[in-house]
């Protein structure tokens, strides 16, 4: 099934924990059909960033919209139909099939894992292959591995069908080959048209998926484009404090993290 | 497995009925199966008065009560993800306890009174909100447990109090009603009392329902699937409050039912927390009616009160729990 297209914006963005301000009035589009990456060093606020862009939590100031629409007048299930969000190291909390867990991706549709539709039944067939795991679905999803685990939970976000899709650190718990299918798979959703934002922190596999990088630095956006546009040398040592090598290979760049500058 | 297809439901209620009629014939006085349907519906003079007055009531009583708190339990359970939550780990039937001697002893009302199921609410409300506001979002299950202690011990301690302060003479006897429950000495009256709360319980954990599966995932996924998780929240924390704080008022507090119930059934429903309300109703049904039974049957003088009895069977399966997934105490949020 192919998402259809769905522009996510913030507008003058501000997002306060108590006396400490997460986000800054912070402006943003996030266009459909591209696979976004928020890269930033610890307590930038990409985590505050990517909930406030799904409507869990909500703006001190300044709006996310959806078509112009904003999230915060929106219906509960037509949001979750137009947003499927993916926290970091979800966990699950009994020993649910794998297949129930990713049905639970069709709750937004008002189908429960144990009625699904036809429709619902091929999008979590279709979300389970994807990750590489249709030969788990009636394992506990609980006497999983760690990266098998997090692959589901992925499935259950994919199954959901939403043009928007909004996934917290996806690869951080996979081995290498399953961070690239992973990848590959966030990727091929921005090309079937979904608008696609994922936090991640390996700057090498971020230059390298990535059609556009959001930097975000104490709650600001400092450098928003391509990842050859975004991740210069000299502002990779400013904000995250790394000396990186940066090659110009034929598909684009790779960062060569070589050392750690000393604390400023 | 489909629900519908699964025998859990129709089995639990087959279970039911025979320890219902169990019920209406076991006791002091020897009635036999047929004896006590027939009494049941025609007038049969004294076993009539027995059957219809005596063991209706009590059998009655224990199957709501045992229904409310499964029902409570799995909603619970569902809720905090943590298969050790219950409403007696809460001290809910302690405060329940506390709040309906608090309105006895202060001389305000008598113990046949619509004001007592109501103080008792308001104890079991205070006592569920309070530990699952101190548990938040991501408290442990050590952290839920101990609120729970804490609370529990402090309506119990407040009850004594209210008692040994009260210038009643009886007020010995009362602290065993109050702290210890029993189905014994129950009217068709006290039956009367809790319905209305109980089914007022019953719809309002029902209608969780839905949200308990996609909580599964954690607070943040059910809400990006769409659901409204505060709303979940006074569901279940006010189904159980008005559940326990009734069935409290009529027939004492009794706890470690709804604990139990929802790990007996949990596997047959596929681990689904939504799936396991409506069975671990049906099993703390049978397991409460079962104990209630089981005081009569054993040998002493008058009769073992049925919140010893769950107590003492229901400890240690919960110690059998903790044991079981102690690696995930030290760190698990709950």
């Amino acid at each position: 099934m192919k998402p259809h297209r769905m522009l996510l914006e913030a507008r003058a963005l501000s997002v306060s924990f108590g006396e400490n301000r997460a986000l800054a009035g912070l402006d943003l589009a996030l266009e459909p059909g591209r696979f976004t990456v928020l890269i930033g060093p610890n307590g930038a606020g990409k985590t505050t960033l990517l909930r406030s862009l799904a409507g869990l939590i909500a703006p001190g100031a300044g709006a996310v919209t959806l078509d112009g629409m904003p999230l915060a007048r929106m219906r509960l299930s037509e949001r979750a139909r137009a947003i499927a969000y993916l926290p970091q190291g979800g966990s699950i909390a009994w020993p649910l099939p794998v297949a129930t867990v990713v049905a639970l991706g069709r709750l937004p549709h008002g189908e429960r894992p144990d009625a699904l539709s036809l429709a619902g039944r091929d999008a979590v067939a279709d979300a389970l292959r994807s990750v590489g795991l249709q030969d788990f679905a009636q394992r506990p999803a609980t006497a999983l591995s760690g990266g098998e685990r997090a692959r589901v939970l992925l499935a259950r976000a994919l199954a959901t069908q939403a043009p928007v899709l909004l996934v917290d650190e996806p690869v951080a718990a996979l081995d290498p080959r399953h961070q690239l299918v992973v990848l590959n798979l966030l990727k091929a959703q921005a090309r079937a048209g979904a608008t696609v934002v994922a936090i991640m922190h390996d700057l090498t596999l971020a230059a390298r998926f990535a059609d556009d990088i959001v930097l975000l630095r104490q709650g600001k956006i400092d450098a928003y484009g391509s990842p050859g546009s975004v991740m210069t040398a000299p502002r990779l040592a400013a904000i995250f404090g790394i000396v990186t090598r940066i090659l110009q290979e034929a598909e684009g760049i790779v960062i060569v993290a070589e050392s750690a500058l000393p604390e400023a | 497995m489909s629900l519908a297809r699964s025998p859990l439901i129709p089995g639990l209620i087959a279970l039911i009925g025979a320890l219902s009629l169990a019920s209406l014939v076991v006791g002091p006085a020897p009635i036999t199966v047929p004896m006590a349907l027939k009494a049941l519906v025609s007038d049969q003079g004294a076993a009539s008065i027995v059957v219809r007055e005596i063991r209706l009531p009590r059998t009655l009583l224990a199957l709501m009560i045992g229904w409310v708190f499964g029902l409570s339990g799995a909603g619970l359970q569902g809720l905090l993800r943590n298969p050790l939550a219950d409403t007696a780990v809460f001290g809910a039937p302690q405060a329940a306890a506390f709040g309906a001697v608090l309105v006895i002893y202060s001389g305000l009302i008598g113990t046949l009174s619509w004001a007592l199921p109501f103080a008792a609410i308001a104890g079991a409300l205070l006592s569920v909100t309070l530990v699952v506001a101190v548990a938040g979002r991501s408290a442990t299950i050590v952290v839920l447990v101990l609120a729970g202690l804490a609370v529990g011990s402090l309506a119990g301690a407040g009850t004594s109090l209210a008692i040994s302060l009260s210038p009643n003479p009886f007020a010995v006897t009362e602290i065993v009603f109050w702290l210890l429950g029993s189905f014994e000495d129950r009217s068709m009256i006290h039956v009367f009392l809790a319905v209305p709360f109980i089914l007022l319980a019953t719809i309002l954990l029902l209608a969780a329902a839905p949200g308990l599966r996609a909580l599964a995932l954690g607070e943040d996924t059910a809400r990006s699937l769409g659901i409204h998780v505060p709303r979940l929240k006074v569901l279940i924390v006010a189904g159980a409050a008005i559940g326990t704080g009734a069935s409290v008022a009529v027939a004492g507090s009794i706890g470690f039912v709804g604990l139990v119930a929802p790990h007996l059934v949990r596997s047959f429903v596929g681990y689904d927390p939504a799936r396991t309300l409506v069975p671990a109703g049906l099993a703390g049904a049978a397991l409460l009616i079962g104990a209630d039974i089981a005081v009569r049957l054993i040998p002493s003088q008058g009769e073992v009160k049925v919140g010893v009895l769950t107590a003492l069977l229901g400890v240690p399966f919960f110690l059998w729990v903790i044991a079981r997934r102690k690696a995930e105490l030290v760190e698990t949020p709950a």
